[in-house]
């Protein structure tokens, strides 16, 4: 059903490096609208730096990430800036600002980047708190938040801006099988009722089968991506270390 | 088949035939710190067979394993294939764990760290120092956006800081500054005295802490009260992708994070440092009245006489250099500080370091500088 829909970011002939050591290169790949797409491959191949390289927070070795024709990493301040109100991003741990309660959090974007009068800020942030199951968690520090809690917390605070692409680094990492599985509804939730296109990095392979339409395979062997695809034709009869990778299920 | 012995001790014997080596283990193996078995030298070459047979062994316990085992594993690296297969089962379980199979991929470790060459040590000094270099241009940025009103600054962010590096720091300013006054009017009093001169005491006490004292001690202070707490909050909100999740949103953290504590301190350090300044000088008054026989009125007028504003704007401008070099000594280790606990305990103790050496280089240059100008 995604098959015809138009992309929302093209990622062509990416290049990671550290320093000298190329980690994944000729990365080349599509995020279509209202899709989930899942980037799993072993610890230290490069999902997370491709993460980074997605929002633009470190510039790729070489290659493009493009959000319509625009470079991400081209543009100028302005272009920049315009093009970061479309996607918001969850970091690993949350990454809540420890300074401030879940509500300023949520409504720090708004006050900075909308002319939303205040009042106003607090009701939308509210109800973004809402939407993730959390609207009592207004006052609280993000400290008095348990792990699963700050997770989500973190996605209100990345839907603040109603942005069309939500990143979400390691979803499930850290949660309890129940926490995790409760943050997997909410990403199905989301894409359904909002229509929130989700790009996730995840070990979880159990969570990849629960909410992934396609699967981004970054081989830490051939350097490279070796598989796009559904998560189950891939289980089926994908390469041999993707087939390998997705037999372990890590939740029974 | 020939059969000859080429290592024979107590513990091991060691014989080759036409099929690859045999070692016999013998003895009693029970206890640790037992001397290891030697190997033969030229010993089991790679790809020939080492059959490790316990037929002789008396006795043994848990650490006939890891002895064993360091006696096995550099011949299996070398390319020699142990045969276990006649080991009692509780010996032969975990040393096949511990020996890796052969043609096993090791794992990708990474190489060792920090090279303490000096040429590495250089490099590694001229990086930090680019690095910094590069933060002060960022900083010298951001206060232009502020000038311009483009700048995103937390107020309240301000506030609180103003409130940790002001009030919060008055006691202790008060009782070091109180002590060195007292140091500096009993010590040069003492001196003066030799020549008669203990009249003279304010005007050393005056121009000393107002001049360069007052500003200097209020910098070591808030480098150890609030440039280390710069570090560590802005290191620790580093390894929680805080700083990374505002710069997605398009905050620059420099703009949100570093300018309103800059300012704070640089707010705050004309005050402190005057205050400073007034508690040095009136701690000169006891030793001065009670020990050397000056009045406290003449000490006082004195004081003021030597107090002109040259004196007091050169303390001021100085203290208030070394309070932003604190600020941004602070806020610069933070925000390169790797992410890790160790790296921001790491990234608290340099900024500290860092805030003192930079003040002593400014103290030393400004004195030049001033006195060089004739002030």
């Amino acid at each position: 059903m995604h098959e015809a829909a138009e992309p929302l970011v093209r990622v062509v002939g990416l290049t990671m490096a550290f320093g000298d050591e190329v980690v994944q290169s000729g990365l080349d790949f599509d995020i279509r609208r209202g899709e989930v797409l899942a980037i799993v491959g072993a610890s230290g191949c490069g999902k997370s730096t491709l993460l980074r390289h997605l929002i633009g927070l470190q510039e790729p070795a070489a290659g493009q990430v493009l959000y319509g024709d625009q470079d991400l990493n081209q543009a100028d301040d302005e272009t920049l800036a315009v093009l970061r109100r479309r996607f918001g991003v969850m970091f690993q741990a949350g990454a809540l600002w420890s300074s401030m309660t879940v509500g300023e959090n949520v409504m720090l974007p708004l006050r900075l980047f909308t002319p939303t009068p205040a009042a106003e800020r607090e009701r939308l942030a509210r109800w973004k708190l809402a939407l993730v199951g959390l609207e009592d968690a207004f006052e609280l520090e993000p400290a008095e938040l348990s792990g699963g809690m700050r997770k989500r917390a973190a996605i209100a605070r990345a839907l603040a801006l109603d942005p069309e692409l939500l990143y979400l680094d390691e979803p499930s990492s850290g949660l309890d099988p129940f926490s995790a599985a409760r943050l997997d509804g909410l990403i199905l939730n989301l894409r359904r009722h909002l229509g929130t296109t989700v790009v996730m990095v995840s070990h979880s392979i159990d969570s990849v089968f629960a909410v992934a339409d396609r699967l981004l395979y970054l081989d830490h062997v051939e350097k490279t991506m070796t598989a796009l695809d559904a998560p189950r034709l891939l289980a089926e009869r994908g390469p041999e270390r993707v087939r390998a990778f997705l037999r372990r299920r890590d939740r029974a | 088949m020939k059969s000859r012995a080429t290592v024979d001790t107590q513990a091991v014997s060691w014989t080759r035939d036409a099929e690859g080596w045999h070692l016999a283990l013998q003895g009693d193996w029970r206890g640790q710190g037992l001397p290891l078995p030697p190997a033969p030298a030229p010993g089991p070459a790679a790809g020939e067979r080492v059959v490790v047979d316990a037929r002789a062994l008396s006795a043994w316990d848990r650490d006939a394993a890891p002895r064993l085992w360091a006696l096995l594993a550099p011949l299996r690296r070398s390319g020699a294939l142990p045969d276990l297969s006649a080991l009692p089962d509780a010996l032969r379980a975990p040393l096949e764990l511990a020996l890796p199979a052969p043609g096993a991929t090791a794992d990708d470790l990474p190489g060792p760290h920090a090279d303490s060459s000096l040429a590495a040590g250089l490099r590694r000094w001229w990086e930090d120092a680019l690095t910094t270099a590069a933060f002060v241009g960022e900083v010298a940025l951001s206060l232009g956006r502020l000038l311009r009103g483009k700048a995103v600054m937390r107020g309240s962010d301000y506030v609180r800081q103003l409130d940790l590096a002001g009030p919060l720091s008055l006691p202790i300013v008060t009782l070091t500054c109180f002590l060195i006054g007292l140091m500096l009017a009993y010590m040069g009093g003492a001196q003066l005295q030799r020549i008669g001169a203990q009249s003279f005491i304010a005007d050393v006490v005056t121009v000393g802490v107002v001049r360069e004292l007052a500003g200097l001690m209020t910098g070591v202070i808030l480098a150890g009260r609030v440039g280390a707490a710069f570090a560590a909050q802005l290191g620790s909100m580093r390894a929680n992708e805080e700083i990374d999740a505002l710069r997605a949103l398009g905050i620059d953290p420099i703009d949100y994070l570093v300018l309103p504590r800059l300012l704070a301190m640089l707010t705050m350090a004309p005050l402190l440092i005057a205050y400073a300044a007034l508690v040095g000088v009136l701690a000169g008054l006891p030793p001065v009245v009670g020990i050397y026989g000056v009045p406290a009125w003449e000490y006082l007028h004195k004081c003021r006489e030597a107090l002109t504003w040259t004196h007091l704007w050169i303390g001021l401008v100085k203290g208030t250099m070394y309070i932003g070099l604190v600020a941004l000594a602070g806020c610069r280790e933070g925000l390169h500080a790797g992410r890790d606990a160790q790296s921001v305990g790491a990234a608290t103790t340099t900024a500290v370091v860092k805030a003192l050496l930079w003040i002593v280089v400014a103290a030393s240059a400004s004195t030049v500088l001033f006195q060089s100008l004739g002030l």
